[in-house]
């Protein structure tokens, strides 16, 4: 049963001797709480907020948690406004609950954005619930009554748990208007919150995808065929033969080998041979052709236009022209792909493991085995990171429709070389930029067009400077190829973001302007005058900029050489100064500033880790990554051949943030991309080298 | 064929292929899944466990090669989770995703057993064989500073008991 926006239900439950308040906090609108139908009749417990009589507050977190901090974040809030001791909650993972839950998936940066001001209505009606259960009871007006750290304190010194109020609290009409925390009130938010799950990752406990067991449950592993490529034959007749091996079937152009345990099952996957047709697949050399004739043709979609750009750069005194490519990369979290799914005779499926949008694995599970979506039960594991990676569910249809070839409960587990040669990737890219500068080195003209290889629309087009500037064409020309893509960490402007912000400085240079104050200057004009569609908030962008300028000394450090950039995205704002220094001859980042408007920081201890991760995690790709193609076949295939960044190679990090009490936007992705800009101008400035290829040769 | 080992002070006896990786017995065999697989050739770090109380890679080492050793994983580092470098990381919040760091605190004790006072780049070189793909580098080495000086104050109140 669903609970409507305009009727609540109420429930109170005694479970394992708790009362639970159930609160949708969820709601389309997230205007209104209501008390929530729990599903506790079948045997799961799905209410988001339970208090125990000792005063013990459960909440449930019901975004999947790839290590972006958000099943800590959440319950922040809801405790922030609840106004009760942190050291009291407990944080669940809630399962896939489409009733109760909506946008339960980790994607985009956008939580916080989408579910703020639902988190702090539910803390906010069930604390004026307290107090008014607290005020029945003594007799008292509501309003004489204040609350303290999971406490209703009453105008005579009178005090009561809300434990000890859940029983009349419950009872009450739920309240339609409540009034939030001042934000100079806030004990939790802003705070620095450790991660939830931190004492049991220490030691050891928590369940990955890869450490799921089920009774019954049987491992495999899959053999996948080139990008591109028909499986024709394959020979398992030694593996058959082999120990704890209990099947070898095909599916869909692929091999998979089934067995008792991993090490079994590796071994005979060992001695499984595949014949492929062959084919004119993807090679390094197919994807530079297809970037050169994307690069010329005239079909190219056109996504921004203002002005007339060619007339205005055939009357430009300067062209600044460049061109930057980016490979395909794997998203390499550190945990494989793996899922389970069993495929059970009575036309129920329970799959389980780590996936970022559960919702779609069960549909897409439904629609392969055709069977209704609410056959399909989804528990979510912890996930050893994500990327982008698990919003694939690729490896859950495969588990799937193994279970249901083997008829068993099966779980998947793909090596690190199926990981990271077996698709889905970040697209490979090539950007085209061209400026036209005036006499006085002002850019009036500005050109991009992206090529991508299945990335869509390779472009941002209304990304800054877009609107400061009077003549833009933005184009996007996508080739299509049976090499696998998808999103990767702040899809897009990962790569398009260095490109634009490396690019700026070339133009900085050539009109004899400081990046800085040529940024600046644009958002001048866009706040006076701005041209077309503008998607981002001036003043927000200056704050970013001006506060990352002075925090780094810009461009006032004897030997130190500045590299500056600045993006806005996930609705977010980072501006970064990268300081590269020459260490026994060659160019070295040895520091990185970062400025971030996210509005409102709900944990500032994830808040930095967010930050300083995305900041290794873009300069790591820049210097290392890239995945080469012959044949269908990527490689390498493992971290022997494919860098990631080390410990030994970073620098250090400041991270500040914009103090302005906007409400929360993205923190996940937004300081990825402006990363490599950063540090490619600094490298420049230190050794007057450009950089239009990632990775860098540096 | 039959192996003995000792695991987290437990006596064991597995029957098993002798070429099986020390880390898809524990995993698989003995149920101890703290221990992560991250890459399968050394590389990564993930699955560091403790031989003898060396920091070594499970995932190449045939479980033949460890007959009779003393094998310590995550789950048997200390009995309350209050070894120094866990309270460290706790404190200092490293973990994101968490699935490498059961590795990287099994390589950052085994570091502060040799050096109880190790230097900054001590501390960056002993720990930059483990990757972690969430970029928690520099908080991972904020934490073996403060596990280091948490242990050395251990000690330095066990003295003080025993000597009053």
């Amino acid at each position: 049963m669903k609970s409507t926006r305009r009727s609540f239900i109420q429930k109170t439950a005694l479970f394992s001797g708790a009362f639970c308040l159930g609160f949708d906090w969820f709601q389309a609108n997230g205007k209104e709480v209501s008390m929530v139908q729990t599903t506790m009749d079948s045997g799961r417990f799905n209410a988001f907020l339970a208090i125990d009589p000792s005063g013990k507050i459960i909440l449930y977190s019901p975004n999947p948690e790839i290590g972006q901090g958000i099943k800590t974040a959440f319950p922040v809030v809801v405790a922030e406004e609840l106004d009760v001791d942190w050291k009291d909650v407990e944080v669940r993972q809630a399962n896939l609950d489409t009733q109760n839950f909506e946008r339960q998936l980790t994607g985009g940066s956008g939580a916080l954005k989408h579910s703020w001001e639902r988190l702090r209505k539910a803390g906010a009606t069930a604390r004026k619930m307290f107090i008014q259960a607290a005020a029945q009871t003594w007799n008292v007006d509501a309003s004489t009554c204040k609350t303290s750290k999971g406490f209703v304190l009453g105008p005579k010194g009178q005090k009561a748990s809300y434990g000890s109020l859940v029983a009349i609290a419950s009872k009450l009409p739920v309240p339609t208007e409540v009034t939030y925390k001042n934000r100079k009130d806030y004990q939790i938010i802003g705070k620095r919150t450790k991660g939830v799950d931190n004492k049991s990752v220490v030691t050891g406990k928590p369940v990955f995808g890869l450490d799921i067991e089920k009774p019954g449950m049987v491992i495999a592993q899959i053999i996948r065929p080139p990008f591109g490529a028909t499986l024709k034959s394959f020979d398992a007749a030694d593996a058959l033969k082999m120990p704890g091996i209990v099947d070898v079937v095909s599916f869909k152009n692929k091999v998979a080998i089934v067995g008792k345990s991993t090490w079994e099952v590796m071994k005979a996957r060992a001695t499984v041979s595949c014949k492929y047709d062959s084919g004119d697949f993807d090679s390094d050399s197919t994807h530079q052709k297809w970037f050169d004739e994307g690069m010329k043709t005239d079909k190219a979609t056109v996504q921004r236009k203002d002005g007339d750009f060619a007339a205005a750069l055939a009357r430009s005194a300067k062209v600044v022209e460049a061109t930057y490519e980016c490979p395909f990369i794997s998203h390499s979290p550190m945990e494989p792909m793996n899922f389970f799914a069993d495929v059970r005779a009575d036309g129920t499926v329970i799959l389980a493991g780590p996936t970022q949008v559960p919702q779609s694995a069960q549909k897409a599970v439904a629609s392969l085995l055709k069977i209704d979506e609410k056959k399909v039960e989804v528990e979510l594991s912890k996930m050893g990171g994500g990327f982008g990676r698990r919003l694939n569910n690729d490896f859950a249809l495969d588990a799937a429709e193994l279970s249901s070839i083997i008829k068993k409960p099966v779980k998947v587990m793909w090596t690190r070389e199926d990981d990271m040669g077996g698709g889905i990737y970040r697209p490979a890219a090539r950007y085209h930029f061209k400026a036209g500068l005036d006499a006085s080195g002002n850019m009036i003209a500005f050109y991009l067009r992206g090529v991508g290889i299945n990335a869509g629309n390779a472009t941002r087009q209304d990304n800054f400077p877009v609107g400061a500037i009077e003549n833009v064409l933005v184009e996007s020309v996508n080739q299509v190829s049976a090499v696998t893509t998808g999103p990767w960490r702040a899809p897009i402007t990962n790569f398009l973001g260095y490109a634009e912000q490396a690019f700026l400085d070339e133009v900085a240079e050539a009109g004899g302007k400081d990046p800085v104050q040529m940024r600046l200057d644009w958002l001048a004009r866009v706040k006076s005058n701005p041209v077309g569609k503008i998607t981002y908030e001036p003043d927000r962008f200056i704050e970013v900029i001006k506060q990352a300028a002075e925090k780094s000394n810009w461009k006032n450090k004897p030997g130190i050489h500045q590299g500056f950039s600045v993006y806005f995205s996930h609705l977010s704002y980072v501006a970064q100064v990268a300081d590269a220094q020459m260490v026994d001859g060659k160019a070295k980042i040895t520091h990185v500033t970062a400025v971030t408007d996210c509005g409102e920081v709900v944990n500032l201890s994830g808040a930095e880790n967010q930050i300083k991760g995305a900041i290794i995690d873009g300069i790591g790709h820049a210097l290392f990554a890239k995945l080469r193609f012959n044949d269908g076949v990527a490689s390498p295939t493992n971290f022997n051949g494919y860098r990631l960044i080390k410990g030994n190679e970073i620098p250090t990090i400041n991270a500040y943030f914009v103090d302005n009490g906007i409400e929360p936007t993205g923190l996940g992705e937004p300081a990825l991309p402006p990363t490599g800009g950063s540090i490619a101008n600094a490298l420049y400035a230190a050794t007057k080298k450009r950089l239009y290829k990632q990775p860098f040769e540096v | 064929m039959s192996i003995q080992l000792t695991v987290n002070k437990k006596k064991m006896s597995l029957d098993i292929d002798p070429n099986t990786p020390l880390l898809w017995a524990l995993r698989d065999s003995m149920s101890l899944k703290g221990t992560k697989y991250g890459c399968g050739i050394a590389q990564c770090g993930a699955c560091t466990v403790w031989v003898n109380g060396e920091a070594t890679r499970s995932c190449v080492l045939p479980i033949s090669a460890v007959a009779n050793a003393d094998i310590t994983t995550i789950e048997g580092l200390s009995d309350h989770g209050d070894h120094p470098v866990q309270v460290a990381w706790d404190e200092l919040d490293v973990p994101q995703c968490g699935y490498c760091q059961a590795g990287q605190i099994m390589t950052a004790a085994s570091l502060l057993k040799k050096k109880p006072n190790p230097s900054k780049t001590e501390i960056v070189d002993g720990m930059s064989g483990n990757i972690c793909r969430c970029g928690t580098y520099h908080r991972i080495q904020e934490a073996v500073k403060l596990a280091s000086e948490i242990a050395s104050k251990k000690k330095t109140k066990s003295t003080v008991k025993k000597s009053a």
